[in-house]
């Protein structure tokens, strides 16, 4: 592919402004993905009465749409970005909403909604959504003399926090939850309320850890792993011993064969057994890279909305690799957070998909225009 | 917005608002102050992002560093590679081995394991269920099922697995299912030693027998416990006891077999057997050591001891004689004999013909005391010293009355145990020395402390009138050809409940020594209430039924210990510088058997 310097269609311009190395980390990353589901499904879905690569289809016919998904976004101007992300908002606000009255129950929650022929977890596009929204309103609350951004944030975090909550879903919560706070703080809430707030929010997992008993289950687990059940992430420790330096080989690991949660919350152990430590190293890196090299070039962003929404898209994605990754190497309580592009899961490849998309429209070189907001 | 912010943005240049910092007209200083707070709060924002972006760098490089920990120091606490335990660590166990005096191993202790499952990790309880009863045969599919679905995280499925049932449930690889290694205690020759070796209970501890007395022990070493026992005698014994039981229809029969010089114990058997292997099958009745755990009224076997004072205590000579025609009266008791024989008999007779009269003549012409104290030094008056639980004490008079010494001198009215009986036999023949019973094996050149219960001249006229019985007297059934076997019958009528002695209810007993030249081993054969038979003329006595077995015993277990027999030859002309004072008129006779 290439474009001349001097080629001014849209297509041209997008590819001369575009962050060409995130994309290709992302792009990387898919490809990862895609390996690893062909390795880590089959087990599950035998297990799971389902033919051995029904779950591997389903995720691999998803990977062209993720594709033209990020590749549409990233076209955006900021503007779009913006307009998008709105109204996406309102979108997942009503999808929530409707998760709550008719969406189905798995495992103890009620997180997914049919929507034409699909199962959707609206909680995936909510995110980077989010992301875009608090930003605006942040911005505007900086830029406009008299607008209570701040408080509109706030309202705006509280009432998806509780939608999400209902469910419930704690995970999610807490991503929205750090999205909201990193913004806020970028978005120059003052010191003393920022160690409140860092307080607040320990006093929050102090309280979910005395008053919910799942919470304290999961806590008590990880501080003390000979005390209970703690067999996935003792398979998962094991397959990491097990897979060296250069693992065993795509497909050859056992791991997946025991774990039931192989193909999504520990498919990084999957990678371990299979891939080594060197592939794990380079996905740690490659999640490492998208997210540093996004902040460094937010750094000389003049557009205090694009910084705001980029650091939220990049808050979510590096947390949702950090958890995953933390989880499966037991450096924190389980959770269950995707992987960002490697685990199974539809919503959250498209949903993430979108997200990147954003970003990357927003990271593009641009002529500065000054606050578009 | 973008209709207000045109306006705003107006003053600016597209590429540089640096150049409005600083000053401007009037109406550009409006937009300066907005521009300078949007200026102050990018730069916060920018400023503050480093902060972010740090934290995220040390967070990814935590991840980095745990990754590399985890693959290449491997601290997971699981080895790479399944340990191989050594051979002798895998045999290694809780409780120690009891072994034969030739090393056979009589109760040894076997790793087994034991499955439970974690029914919160079987990711599949119906596949699971399926695999395992295919293992399993004796659980239905449904039962494990519904084990394998519980909502706990234990649950056992089965104890106890065999080491194949282990290693095809191992080759199932089915997640959550677990072994925990347990212990079983087997006795690889099941009722053979059910009493004498015992056995333990579910936790492994020893509940009767050596098990019990060598608990702690045991269950503190690895070194095997040496008993003194030949599993090779104690089948031969209780193999013939067995045919004598089935035989004359007793109700139990009791066995000894010991080394006359040691005190060794090499067979010690009680019948009804008990399987150890299965504590729990057990009738209550047969839990009795008729050996050690029983008394009884011996009968005729203690003329022996009888004789033997009345020569020690040279109440009498060899050559002495009483007139037996006329019973004995004491107050309304009536000593008589179970053949009466009329006129003179002399001591030997007395013993070959085992006179009740005759006996208590002699005895009482030693008298109560000296028979007490010659009683007590061959160890019949006081509860024996064993290494097995619950042995019994003899049951003596409450008053030791001359009617006592009577009948004592005859057997009646003393209840002793067979192990008693057969280790003051073994006094009787070794040279007069009482050695304490053991059952555990002997070292070589081991000095015994042993009383003298006797002189070695009583000794040595006791064995020449013992093999005597044996040849010439009661004791013809327990012959065996060349071994020059020597010993007394005794038949003794059991207690009645109701009081008095039992009709047609008895203890049929032949207590011997062997080779009578040199006595190495003292056998006692015992059967628990024998019926008569046709082919016995409806006699049930020690001569007819306990000499046999002894005769059985003999000729089974002395070639296996090395006895040699000696072709028709009697052990009279080997004895030098002993008188043979055989009356002469035993030559030729017929001698009745009992």
């Amino acid at each position: 592919m290439s474009f001349a310097r001097t080629d001014t269609s849209i297509v041209g311009r997008w590819w001369w402004t575009v962050d060409r190395w995130t994309l290709a980390a992302l792009a990387v990353l898919i490809g990862i993905g895609a390996v690893l589901i062909l390795a880590a499904s089959p087990a599950v879905s035998e297990r799971i009465g389902l033919g051995s690569f029904s779950l591997a289809k389903r995720q691999l016919v998803l990977l062209p749409l993720a594709g033209a998904i990020l590749l549409a976004c990233s076209l955006l101007s900021v503007t779009w970005v913006r307009r998008v992300g709105v109204l996406g908002l309102l979108g997942t606000l009503i999808l929530l909403l409707a998760t709550l009255a008719v969406g189905f129950e798995t495992k103890g929650a009620q997180r997914w909604i049919y929507l034409a022929g699909f199962s959707l977890q609206p909680s995936e596009f909510l995110k980077p959504c989010f992301a875009i929204a608090c930003a605006w309103l942040f911005a505007l609350g900086k830029t406009q003399e008299g607008f209570p951004g701040t408080a509109l944030a706030t309202a705006l975090f509280a009432v998806f926090a509780a939608l999400l909550l209902a469910q419930p879903d704690l995970g999610q919560t807490f991503v929205l939850g750090v999205i909201f706070g990193v913004q806020f703080f970028l978005a120059g809430l003052p010191m003393l309320l920022v160690v409140g707030l860092a307080a607040g929010g320990l006093a929050l997992l102090v309280g979910a850890y005395l008053w919910l008993p799942h919470v304290t289950e999961r806590i008590n687990l990880f501080l003390n792993p000979e005390a209970g059940d703690n067999y996935q992430v003792e398979r998962s420790l094991q397959a990491f011993d097990h897979g060296g330096w250069w693992g065993v080989g795509p497909g050859e690991g056992r791991i997946k064969s025991v774990l039931p949660d192989a193909h999504s919350d520990f498919v990084f152990a999957v990678a371990g057994e299979e891939l080594g430590l060197v592939v794990c190293m380079a996905i740690v890196a490659l999640y490492g890279f998208v997210v540093l090299r996004g902040f460094a070039r937010l750094l000389g962003e003049q557009s205090l909305f694009v910084l705001l929404a980029a650091t939220g898209l990049l808050t979510q994605f590096g947390l949702q690799a950090l958890i995953n990754m933390a989880s499966a190497l037991h450096l924190i309580p389980t959770k269950g957070m995707t992987l960002p592009f490697i685990s199974y899961g539809g919503s959250s490849l498209l949903a993430l998909a979108f997200g990147m998309g954003l970003l990357l429209a927003l990271t593009r070189r641009r002529v500065a225009t000054g606050d578009e907001t | 917005m973008r209709r207000r912010s045109d306006v705003r943005i107006t003053p600016t240049t597209p590429c540089g608002m640096d150049l409005h910092q600083g000053g401007m007209g009037p109406q550009g200083a409006w937009t300066v102050s907005l521009d300078g707070q949007r200026k102050a709060a990018l730069e916060v924002g920018r400023t503050r992002l480093l902060v972010a972006g740090a934290i995220f760098l040390l967070a990814f490089l935590a991840v980095g560093l745990r990754l590399a920990d985890l693959a290449l120091l491997s601290e997971t606490g699981e080895p790479r590679r399944a340990a191989t335990p050594s051979a002798a660590e895998a045999l290694e166990t809780q409780r120690a081995e009891i072994l034969d005096r030739n090393g056979q191993v009589l109760a040894t202790t076997l790793p087994t394991s034991s499955l439970y499952a974690d029914p919160q990790k079987v990711i599949d309880p119906q596949g699971a269920a399926m695999a395992l009863a295919r293992v399993l045969p004796e659980y239905s599919v449904a039962s494990l099922q519904a084990k394998l679905s519980l909502d706990t995280s234990f649950t056992w499925i089965k104890r106890g697995l065999t080491p194949r049932e282990t290693a095809r449930i191992n080759r199932l690889g089915i997640p959550g299912l677990d072994f925990v290694r347990e212990e079983r205690r087997f006795y690889p020759h099941g009722p053979l030693l059910g009493h004498l070796v015992g056995y333990t209970n579910i936790d492994n501890v020893g509940q009767i027998g050596l098990e019990r007395s060598f608990d702690e022990v045991l269950r503190g070493r690895n070194e095997p416990l040496r008993t003194s026992v030949d599993l090779r005698i104690q089948h031969i014994l209780s193999d013939e006891l067995g045919k004598a039981m089935r035989e004359w229809r007793g109700i139990g029969a009791a066995g000894i077999v010991l080394d006359a010089q040691t005190g060794e114990i090499l067979a010690l058997a009680s019948l009804p057997s008990i399987d150890p292997n299965a504590p729990e099958t057990i009738p209550d009745d047969a839990f009795l050591n008729r050996a050690t755990q029983g008394v009884y009224e011996m009968g005729s076997v203690f003329k022996v001891f009888s004789t033997a004072m009345a020569l020690e205590t040279g109440a009498v000579g060899l050559t002495d004689g009483y007139d037996v025609s006329e019973p004995i009266r004491v107050g309304r008791h009536r000593i008589r004999d179970f053949k009466p024989k009329t006129g003179m008999l002399t001591i030997p007779e007395i013993l070959l013909f085992s006179s009740n009269i005759g006996t208590v003549h002699m005895t009482m012409a030693a008298g109560t005391e000296a028979q007490q104290r010659f009683f007590r030094r061959l160890g019949l008056l006081e509860r024996p010293s064993l290494e097995l639980p619950d042995l019994a004490a003899p049951k003596l008079p409450p008053i030791w009355r001359e009617i006592n010494t009577m009948t004592i001198s005859y057997g009646h009215g003393l209840a002793v145990t067979p192990l008693q009986t057969a280790r003051a036999m073994a006094a009787v023949v070794n040279g007069g020395q009482l050695v304490p019973a053991t059952l555990l094996k002997r070292s070589r050149g081991e000095r015994l402390v042993a009383e003298q219960a006797m002189s070695r001249e009583t000794s040595q006229k006791m064995k020449w009138l013992l093999r005597l019985v044996v040849e010439r007297g009661t004791g013809g059934f327990a012959d065996a050809k060349g071994y020059r076997v020597g010993g007394k019958t005794g038949t003794a009528d059991k207690l009645d409940p109701n009081g008095g002695y039992a009709e047609n209810r008895r203890i049929a007993s032949f207590l011997s020594a062997f080779p009578m030249d040199a006595p190495r081993y003292v056998v006692l054969a015992m059967i628990d209430e024998p019926k008569p038979t046709e082919y016995s003329h409806n006699y049930a006595t020690g001569g007819w039924v306990a000499a046999p077995v002894v005769k059985a015993v003999v000729e089974r277990m002395a070639p296996l210990l090395g006895v040699e027999p000696l072709a028709g030859e009697t052990f009279d002309r080997h004895e030098q510088g002993q008188p043979l004072a055989i009356p002469a008129n035993l030559a030729g006779r017929h001698v009745a058997s009992r």
